[in-house]
């Protein structure tokens, strides 16, 4: 702040503190009687007059005990413009204060659950950092997976073994340090209308639905062969590499209605999982990890 | 000599006497707010808004999204533990009016951008309940089906011009195509998004 407007802030600051206390002593000691009276001020409204009575006691203490206050407090804190305070206080200080107090308390019980690899969080004795792991679990990720980690429609259960990346403690971290972006291309206008609908039929036979059209199946057939085996693989049972789901099983991100397969194979889907090394630190990132690998192994 | 019954009696002294003392505080404590650098110079390398993200943050306000969700996050290790680095002056110089809000019904949306996915978003507007069930912020299916037109955009970034905030010409000039015939929703997801990431000076890590 420039030497301008620091002298412009102290001089404000003092002038209007000790312009109220001048008013206020000026004001008391023009006072006409000094004691309580029963003499009146003089003026009168509606039959209603006003005793002269000086300023109560307490009132005016307190009055100057505010003044003082202020004054020490002036001495005390920053507030005189460059003046920094006898104390050095200063917000962005308290704040380093509070991180230093909570790093150095949690720190060493953080760090010999984090420094664990994610599976071992798994035992008994280290039941503490699962916790931990929950709690941020519920902190930063329960908002698209739910707090009991069961997922919605477009985010994945995590309770399941079934596993678009993979579940190994390594691709978890992967996956929570670089995030994920879906890729399903939208097949509508390679495949036509009648193209999108012959190929859920194949899908849904994949999965082992009943009723379903068989000659459609066997219509879509040659197009899965040359369009989605790439990703989906000849028998449809998926790539984790690529993130491409398992189409034999009954577990559906995007819903598994004739409806809903249909709309994912016509629009395709690009469901995305933000990367989260910018924004948790790798500590958190390996208890998290270790939580959700716990999801699905809870009986080892 | 000042006496009590000088100024009870003259309602002019008395008015100049009120005036000086409560405009002390302002003069103090608020005019030198527009002369310092750490209130009026940008911080490093921030970004304007985007045509698109402009236009959502129009949406955001008239939707009353700052009555319930403040952009200010305080120097607090609760706050920066949960939100990430808290907010500093300049990061705000280029917004007319602030959000900063002063209650949250939700949580803090200062640096939200990159946090969740776009379609986690859209889920979330169009019924928050779908995604989190225990959530009591209102639905907005219309951001799903109102389009824009873009006929203000150019005289809202002309306007913010005025303000100091630099859009080139050719900002001002693709503007409206920018825009036109998006739905709503795309620009306040885009908006969203970029909140906290318009400029590159902080860690946000938690």
């Amino acid at each position: 702040m420039s030497p301008f407007w620091s002298a412009w802030i102290s001089i404000i600051t003092l002038a209007v503190i000790f312009g109220c206390t001048a008013l206020l002593l000026s004001t008391r000691k023009s006072e006409k009687y000094k004691e309580a009276t029963k003499e009146t001020t003089g003026h009168e409204f509606d039959g209603i007059g006003e005793y002269d009575n000086p300023l109560p006691g307490w009132w005016f203490q307190m009055f100057m005990g505010t003044i003082i206050f202020s004054l020490i407090y002036l001495v005390l804190y920053p507030g005189l413009g460059n003046f920094k305070g006898v104390l050095g206080w200063t917000s962005t200080g308290q704040w380093e204060e509070e991180v230093e107090f909570a790093n150095n308390t949690y720190a060493p019980v953080f760090a010999k659950y984090a420094a664990l690899k994610p599976e071992e969080l798994l035992k008994e004795e280290n039941r503490p950092g699962l916790l931990m792991g929950q709690r941020m679990f519920a902190n930063n990720c329960s908002v698209c997976h739910g707090t009991a980690a069961t997922g919605a429609y477009g985010f994945p259960n995590l309770t399941d073994k079934d596993w678009l990346y993979g579940g190994s403690v390594e691709t978890i971290k992967e996956t929570i340090a670089n995030g994920r972006i879906g890729a399903m291309p939208a097949w509508g206008s390679v495949l036509g209308e009648a193209g999108v609908r012959d190929m859920t039929s194949y899908v849904l036979n994949l999965s082992g639905a009943a009723d379903v059209d068989q000659e459609a199946v066997a219509r879509a057939k040659p197009q899965f062969q040359a369009l989605c085996i790439a990703c989906h693989g000849a028998e449809g049972k998926g790539t984790q590499a690529l993130g491409a789901p398992n189409l034999t099983d009954n577990v559906w991100l995007y819903g598994g209605s004739y409806e809903k397969i249909a709309h994912t194979i016509r629009k395709g889907r690009s469901g995305a999982m933000p990367a989260h090394k910018d924004l948790l630190s790798e500590n958190k990132i390996n208890l998290i990890s270790g939580y959700v690998y716990s999801l699905s192994n809870k009986d080892k | 000599m000042l006496k009590h019954e000088s100024i009870e009696k003259h309602v002019g002294i008395m008015a100049l006497l009120i005036i000086l003392v409560i405009s002390g505080g302002g003069l103090a404590e608020i005019v030198p707010l527009f002369f310092q650098v750490s209130t009026t110079k940008p911080i490093e390398g921030l970004k304007p808004y985007t045509a698109l993200e402009m236009e959502g943050r129009d949406i955001y306000i008239r939707e009353g999204c700052n009555v319930c969700h403040s952009q200010m996050i305080r120097p607090f290790r609760a706050e920066t533990e949960r939100y990430g680095q808290f907010s500093t002056a300049n990061e705000f110089v280029w917004e007319h009016p602030f959000l900063w809000g002063s209650k949250r019904t939700g949580p803090d949306l200062a640096r939200v951008g990159g946090r969740y996915s776009d379609d986690w978003h859209r889920a979330h507007l169009y019924n928050p309940r779908d995604v989190v069930p225990e959530s009591k912020m209102p639905s907005y299916p219309w951001l799903f089906k109102n389009k824009l037109t873009g006929e203000d955009t150019k005289a809202k970034l002309e306007l913010f011009v005025k303000f100091g905030v630099p859009y080139t010409a050719e900002d001002i000039e693709t503007a409206q195509d920018k825009v036109a015939g998006k739905y709503e929703i795309e620009a306040v997801i885009a908006y969203l998004q970029s909140l906290g990431k318009k400029h590159s000076v902080y860690n946000n890590k938690r």
